[in-house]
This record gives structure tokens, C-alpha cells and sequence, in this order.
């Protein structure tokens, strides 16, 4: 009912040369619709590989996984992926980018000044519409990412799917990126599960954590929940005891319970 | 002033020099071997010979125009068809993994053969000088076609195939959208290096094939012993070849990301 994307019992494994490989066990876990949560761990903890079943891009070997009440048997446009490298086609203009993903999904239903209509929009709302007619390669690798962010929200996705999406650009970029999130999220109501290593922004901007242990047969080590009053303010937030008792909590659990021995 | 003295300097100079230095020597050896004919003699021998480029005298006598052209319609419609075929080809090898294992025997074999090899088969099957000719263009054309054309789909990052996956692309738009133009830059190498070893090889199997063309007057030259005529040629078929190449480099480029 009201969870949306709901995971059973999934277990992940891949055939490696040495046998069977363990990626993830045990997994459970519910997302609600308009929650957004984050997926915190280790490298190699088997984060993305989550993020990868619920986009349907792997299969689980075990469990059931649920999507709006349908099981997930693969990739669809009601799940929408911005990928860490933005994955944009460098051949395409970034209206082109776009526009290939309102095609697909309206494209059947709806007329052609129309599917342009909704591609200006999704590009609109990452305030990129002064570069629509540019290609990839012309613009900044923040501009990218939002360009990425525009194309799978405009398939009006049910969930949201974001793997590392700024993990790759500066600080400040990331900062702004962040903050611009916040607000489509918002203003879109949307269900986003994002993968993440970096602390501070699964607390600014999730309602639950969830923190994985590390891998092989990774499990959910514990879901903190974020009960800090939105819209959220970086600058306001840096002063809060309460940002700063999560943001602890985390890294708690990322260093000292699960302190990484090899790394 | 000196912004364009520098231009000069840089990029005109050089490739001056070279040739200067070139002539230079080829006169000095022209100097002591009479047979060898001087620049000067060649260059006046030029002149005649593309002040009248298009006459026709006969099928053994027509203008250098003419016998250029002819080359050029055989290295086009034998590299045409080598595109026509081994493109398309190299899109299935390089897709599935059957054929490419099934077709990798036969191509390492057949790819090092000398083109030249092939024309007796041509001559067989066709039975006429002019297609043993093109089959020979279309033989060596074909193999860097579908080699370059496989890999540059075996390249295709994953990241291309996530999103056509993640978007739910039908394979029509996988293809127009992605497959085709991720890999239209190893394709125009394949061209690029077809079309040079396709007209490298034209002036040989012309020679010996005969007929209207580039290689057959070199031939014809030879055994008039016109050996002005014989080093024109070498000039002509190395410019129209360099033409080619920059066209084709030109192209190219207008297609890389």
C-alpha cells in the first residue's frame, strides 16, 4: 500500500572464476512514495549493485522485488536512472538527450509539439534551457549531470534512481547540484534512491539512510531515519545540533562498526 | 609582419625545403644516368600532357583525364560494394558472438593474401577483364571494413547500452540512435584504410588486367619507353591517393566526439 518499491529477501551473487560470489544477502526494504532515501556504505559494499535491481538492470538470484505492486523483471522508463558518469550520447544535443526518453515513454500517446514541449520543461526545471542546442562536450560536467537528472525526470518516473550522481564533480558544483535536487525534489513530489558515499549529503538530503555493510554478502547494517524539518538549509543545517548528531551517527556506523580493515 | 613571417617559417617553409631538396637530387641522378629523365624534361612533358586531358584516340589512346577517371569508377564501385557488404557485416560480427567466432578462421586467412592473388579467381568467374579488376578492389576493400566496423560495435562502452536498456529503446533506435553513430568513427577508419590499400592496388591489377585506367598506361608508357610518362604517373596516382586520404581524414573528423 503505501510502500512503493518494496524488496523481499533479495540475494545477490555473481559467478566469479573462484566460484560463486556473494554480493548481497538478506536485503529488505520498503521505500515510501515521495521518501527519499540514500544508500551509504563502504566501496564494494554491493550499493550499486542494489541500485542496479531495483533499475532492472540485474536480476536477483533470491527474493522478490516490487515496483508500485509490479515486480520488477527488468529495465522500464517508471524507473528513472541518472548514472555517475552521466551517460549522456555526445552525438545528441542535450534536447536531443532528453527528448529521446519523452519519445519513448509519450511518444505513442502524444504529438510531437507536445513531447517537445515536456523535453523544454524537464530541461527548464535543471535551468538549463540556454543550452539545449549544445552538445555534450560543450558544456560543464555539472551541466551534464543536471542534463542527465532532466532526461530521467522527464519520463515522470515513479522512483527516481540516482547512482553517485555528483560523486564526480568539485565541491562546490556538488554543493549547488544538491541544493537544486532538493528543490525539483520537492516541487515534483518525487520517490528518489540515491547511492552515496559521501555523509553529509545523505543527511542533507535523505529521510532515511540507509547504511549497508561491508561486502562480501553485504546486509542493510541499520536505516537511521533523518527527521530534520524541510526545505532544508546547508548553511542553517552546519549550525543544528540535531544535523550534527545524524551526521555522527553515520559515520559511527561507516568507522566503527564497519571500519574497512583492507582499504 | 612578423606574425606572418612566422607562418611562413612554420608551416610553408618546410615542406618547401623537402620538395626543393627532392627535385634537387632527382636531377643530380638524372645528371648521371641519361635513361632517368630530368625535372625539367618531366615538367615539360606534364604540361603537354594535362594541356589535352580528355582526348580519345582509340581504346589504347585516351587523355591521363580519362585514364585517371577510369581507375577512380573501378576503385569506386569495387570499394562501393565492399562497403555495401562488409559494413553490414560488421555490424553482425561484432554483435553476436557466433558469427564473430565463426567468421575470425576465415578473415585472419583470407586478409594477409595478396589482393593480386584473387584476380585469377576474377578472371575465372567473370570472365572479362574490367569486373576481375573491381573484384580485386572489392577483395582488398572489404576486410578492414568489417574488422573496424565489428570493433568499433565490440567497443561500445556499457554505459551506451545501460541507457538504450534503462529508456526501454526499441533496436531501431538502439541502432540509429546509438549503435551507429558510437561507431561510425572506427567505420570511417575502415574506410579510410580501405581506400588506401584499394588504390594501391588498382595501378597493379590494371597493369595487369589492361584496358582504359592509371596502372594499364604505366604499363602502356613502359613499353613505349616514355619514362617521362611513367613519372607523372607516380605523381598523379600519389596526389589523387593524397587526396583521398585528407577528403576521407576530413570526413572523419566532422564525426569524432
Amino acid at each position: 500500500m503505501k510502500s512503493y518499491v518494496r524488496i523481499e529477501n533479495v540475494q545477490m551473487s555473481f559467478e566469479a572464476k573462484q566460484g560463486t560470489f556473494v554480493a548481497l544477502k538478506d536485503i529488505n526494504l520498503n521505500i515510501n512514495r515521495g521518501e527519499f532515501i540514500t544508500l551509504i556504505g563502504h566501496s564494494g559494499c554491493g550499493k550499486s549493485t542494489l541500485l542496479n535491481l531495483i533499475a532492472g538492470l540485474l536480476m536477483p538470484t533470491n527474493g522478490i522485488m516490487l515496483c508500485a505492486g509490479r515486480e520488477i523483471a527488468g529495465p522500464g522508463p517508471d524507473r528513472g536512472v541518472v548514472f555517475q558518469n552521466h551517460s549522456l550520447l555526445p552525438w545528441l544535443t542535450c534536447f536531443d538527450n532528453v527528448h529521446l526518453a519523452v519519445e519513448r515513454v509519450f511518444g505513442a500517446t502524444e504529438n510531437r509539439a507536445q513531447l517537445q514541449q515536456r523535453t523544454r520543461e524537464a530541461l527548464a526545471l535543471v535551468h538549463l534551457t540556454h543550452a539545449e542546442h549544445k552538445y555534450p562536450h560543450e558544456i560543464s560536467g555539472g551541466m551534464k549531470q543536471r542534463v542527465g537528472i532532466a532526461r530521467a525526470l522527464s519520463m515522470q518516473p515513479k522512483v527516481l534512481l540516482m547512482d553517485e550522481p555528483f560523486g564526480a564533480l568539485d565541491a562546490l558544483t556538488r554543493a549547488h547540484l544538491q541544493d537544486e535536487l532538493m528543490k525539483i525534489v520537492a516541487s515534483t513530489n518525487s520517490t528518489v534512491a540515491m547511492v552515496t558515499h559521501d555523509v553529509d549529503e545523505a543527511v542533507l538530503l535523505s529521510d532515511r539512510i540507509v547504511m549497508m555493510s561491508n561486502g562480501p554478502a553485504a546486509i542493510i547494517g541499520d536505516i537511521l531515519a533523518v527527521d530534520l524539518p524541510r526545505p532544508r538549509d546547508r548553511l542553517a543545517l552546519a549550525a543544528d545540533p540535531r544535523y550534527h548528531r545524524l551526521r555522527g551517527q553515520v559515520l559511527e556506523f561507516l568507522y566503527h562498526r564497519q571500519l574497512r580493515l583492507a582499504a | 609582419m612578423t606574425r606572418i613571417g612566422r607562418f611562413f617559417a612554420d608551416n610553408l617553409l618546410p615542406p618547401f625545403l623537402g620538395m626543393g631538396m627532392f627535385i634537387l637530387i632527382w636531377a643530380m641522378v638524372a645528371q648521371t644516368n641519361e635513361s632517368l629523365p630530368s625535372p625539367l624534361k618531366t615538367w615539360d612533358s606534364a604540361v603537354t600532357l594535362f594541356s589535352d586531358p580528355f582526348y580519345k584516340k582509340g581504346p589504347n589512346d585516351q587523355g591521363i583525364g580519362w585514364n585517371i577517371l577510369n581507375s577512380l569508377e573501378r576503385v569506386g564501385i569495387g570499394f562501393g560494394l565492399a562497403a555495401l557488404i562488409g559494413i553490414p557485416l560488421g555490424f553482425m560480427v561484432g554483435r553476436f558472438d557466433f558469427l564473430d567466432k565463426m567468421s575470425a578462421p576465415i578473415v585472419s586467412m583470407l586478409r594477409p593474401v595478396s589482393p593480386l592473388a584473387w584476380l585469377p579467381i576474377g578472371l575465372l568467374v567473370f570472365k572479362a577483364a574490367n569486373p576481375a579488376a573491381i573484384w580485386v578492389i572489392f577483395i582488398s576493400s572489404i576486410w578492414p571494413m568489417i574488422i573496424n566496423t565489428s570493433m568499433g560495435v565490440r567497443q561500445l562502452p556499457q554505459d551506451y547500452l545501460n541507457v538504450a536498456r534503462v529508456l526501454n529503446l526499441s533496436e531501431w533506435k538502439i541502432f540509429t540512435k546509438i549503435l551507429f553513430p558510437a561507431t561510425l568513427p572506427y567505420m570511417l577508419t575502415g574506410i579510410r584504410l580501405a581506400i588506401g590499400t584499394a588504390w594501391l592496388v588498382i595501378v597493379a591489377a590494371e597493369m595487369l588486367t589492361g584496358g582504359v585506367g592509371i596502372g594499364f598506361w604505366v604499363w602502356d608508357e613502359w613499353n613505349n619507353l616514355n619514362v617521362e610518362h611513367i613519372i607523372i604517373a607516380i605523381f598523379v596516382v600519389g596526389i589523387v591517393g593524397l587526396l583521398l586520404e585528407t577528403l576521407l581524414v576530413q570526413i572523419a573528423k566532422r564525426f569524432s566526439y
